[in-house]
């Protein structure tokens, strides 16, 4: 039996990307996982899709410093893959009526409403990002996203010094924030 | 151009590496002009969300990273074509676990053959085991007390031949415990040793093979008789479906276990019997099955060998029917002042409370035999 200070330390884990944390939670709970998908009219990348989506939803809540996971682990991944996939085989059109449930469920949705308000503000940034155009996006992502800082950004984009960079930086910035915004508050 | 100032001055004002005098004024700026404390809200939501970006984006990384990683070692599989020595590898990573637990389970089944000899009673045939601890087991445990312990001498005389071991516990504070009559079998003699490692002296005082149950009594002048025990032994039948736990001996300490009430028959339909899903090992025998409220509502006493973590407790309600035949059949006054405990005293409490309350009057019983 699993004890709960090792998932504490799992989950604590997780919430900093400590990849051998995740490697652990990984390699505990994805066979399940993929078999239930498979014999469920999954692929092999639903699987992965499925499986990788509920890690985040799991890092997601691990965030949170008030959090307390209130079951273990493999029964919350557990969980919420199987309210992912039945979305999914529903949205397909493939929704069979049947599936088996191999193990015991918790009520996950409040944290999967919370997951798509984040995964649509993750793809408004996703896109966002991709209208800008170069060199900004590169720009953007080496400073926020690779966190590199503006005198290595200068060098490596051939600014003459680490102010034009910045200001340069600035401009993309607003662009950025611009083209946000717009997305963002017509889906709000 | 003012608009980057402005921006430049936020984005310093919100990660902390603005001059404590120039931080003064700005908030003062913020204060009096609703349009740039506007901004920096919006501004701060808006580095949140980057930084939130920046993290799942990683995340996503790192689960990919991962996932390849896992898919060569072969410890996930998509079915693909695998190289040779992946192949390999794989069979190796797969299969690692099976062969160890082989090269145990064939250990383990080498000691027991021996053992199966000594008992052909109806519960024992190859599909059920009972959880009775090994022989070797036991006796290498009194070798490290031995040597944890020197000033303490073990209350087995010497000489005498350690034959099994499993669990028990109290049925009444005068010193009744009760245990499977399996673990007792070979044997003459048995000790009791309690959750702080303290052995008391004991006499079988009775022996069921067919209930497979026993009534052991302290005789020990160490022992103090308990007024009250914590737990209750349940009279009416258990729900299927209850949430139920174990403490007992698999180990040299005191281990817990949880697990669900799954039918309320035991093996081939023995009524006697609940079946639950737990998972126990050699040496839970006679240990007691607790619901959530703390009563006793049977005793563990073997698991079926095919399947994982399924196992069998006899029913508590047997506890009260042994007692009472014993009081109307047996005349010795032994058995006469048997009482039961019918309350239970940690009903409310958390787990942790009830198991530091109960944990005391559940004893490791060692049987032997003097030469």
């Amino acid at each position: 039996m699993k004890s709960e200070l090792y998932e504490q330390a799992l989950l604590k884990g997780l919430a900093e990307n400590n990849s051998k944390a995740i490697e652990t939670i990984y390699k505990e709970n994805f066979n399940t996982i993929q078999s239930f998908i498979l014999n469920n009219n999954g692929t092999y990348d639903d699987a992965r899709d499925v499986f990788q989506e509920a890690i985040i939803t799991l890092y997601e809540k691990a965030q949170n410093s008030s959090f307390v996971l209130t079951s273990k682990i493999n029964t919350y991944v557990y969980s919420i893959c199987r309210r992912l996939w039945l979305k999914r085989l529903h949205q397909m059109g493939r929704y069979t009526g049947k599936i088996e449930n191999i193990e015991e469920t918790i009520a996950v949705e409040d944290d999967l409403e919370f997951h798509e308000k984040r995964n649509v503000e993750f793809a408004i940034m996703d896109s966002a990002l991709n209208s800008l155009g170069e060199p900004c996006k590169s720009l953007l992502e080496g400073y926020y996203i690779k966190k590199m800082d503006m005198q290595e950004l200068s060098k490596v984009f051939g600014y003459t010094n680490a102010d034009n960079a910045k200001n340069q930086k600035y401009k993309c910035l607003m662009r950025l924030k611009k083209l946000f915004f717009t997305q963002y508050n017509i889906g709000e | 151009m003012e608009d980057i100032v402005l921006l430049q001055a936020i984005e310093r004002y919100l990660d902390g590496t603005m001059q404590p005098a120039e931080k003064a004024y700005f908030e003062e700026l913020r204060k009096n002009t609703p349009e740039i404390d506007q901004m920096v809200v919006e501004h701060n939501m808006f580095l949140h969300q980057i930084e939130t970006y920046a993290n799942t984006l990683n995340l996503k990384h790192t689960l990919n990273e991962i996932h390849s990683k896992l898919l060569s070692f072969g410890e996930i599989n998509e079915g693909g074509e695998v190289s040779a020595k992946g192949k390999v590898v794989r069979m190796w990573n797969k299969y690692r676990k099976v062969t160890a637990i082989a090269a145990c389970v064939g250990g383990a089944i080498a000691l027991m053959i021996s053992g199966l000899f000594a008992y052909l009673s109806p519960v024992n045939n190859n599909q059920i085991q009972q959880l009775k601890r090994d022989v070797e087991f036991v006796k290498r445990k009194q070798q490290d007390q031995g040597s944890k312990l020197n000033e303490v001498a073990s209350k087995i005389p010497k000489g005498a031949v350690v034959t099994g071991g499993g669990s028990g516990f109290l049925i009444d504070g005068k010193g009744y415990i009760i245990t499977n009559a399996h673990v007792l079998d070979g044997s003459s003699f048995a000790n009791v040793i309690n959750s702080n490692g303290v052995e008391f002296k004991a006499v079988i005082a009775f022996k069921d093979e067919h209930k497979d149950l026993a009534i052991l009594k302290i005789e020990d002048a160490d022992f103090k008789t308990i007024k009250t025990l914590p737990y209750s032994i349940k009279k009416s039948g258990a729900d299927l479906g209850e949430e139920i736990f174990t403490l007992g001996y698999p180990r040299n300490d005191l281990t817990f276990n949880q697990g669900f009430l799954s039918t309320q028959s035991g093996f081939n339909g023995d009524s006697s019997s609940y079946q639950l899903q737990i998972s126990a090992n050699p040496g839970n025998s006679g240990g007691p099955v607790f619901n959530s409220k703390g009563e006793v509502i049977g005793i563990l006493s073997t698991r079926e060998k095919q399947a994982e973590g399924v196992a069998f407790a006899i029913k508590s309600k047997n506890i009260y029917k042994l007692v009472e035949q014993l009081k109307n059949t047996v005349s010795d006054t032994l058995f006469q002042h048997i009482k039961l405990p019918t309350a239970s005293l940690v009903k409310g409490m958390n787990r942790k409370e009830q198991i530091k309350k109960m944990s005391d009057y559940i004893f490791l019983v060692q049987a032997f035999n003097k030469k």
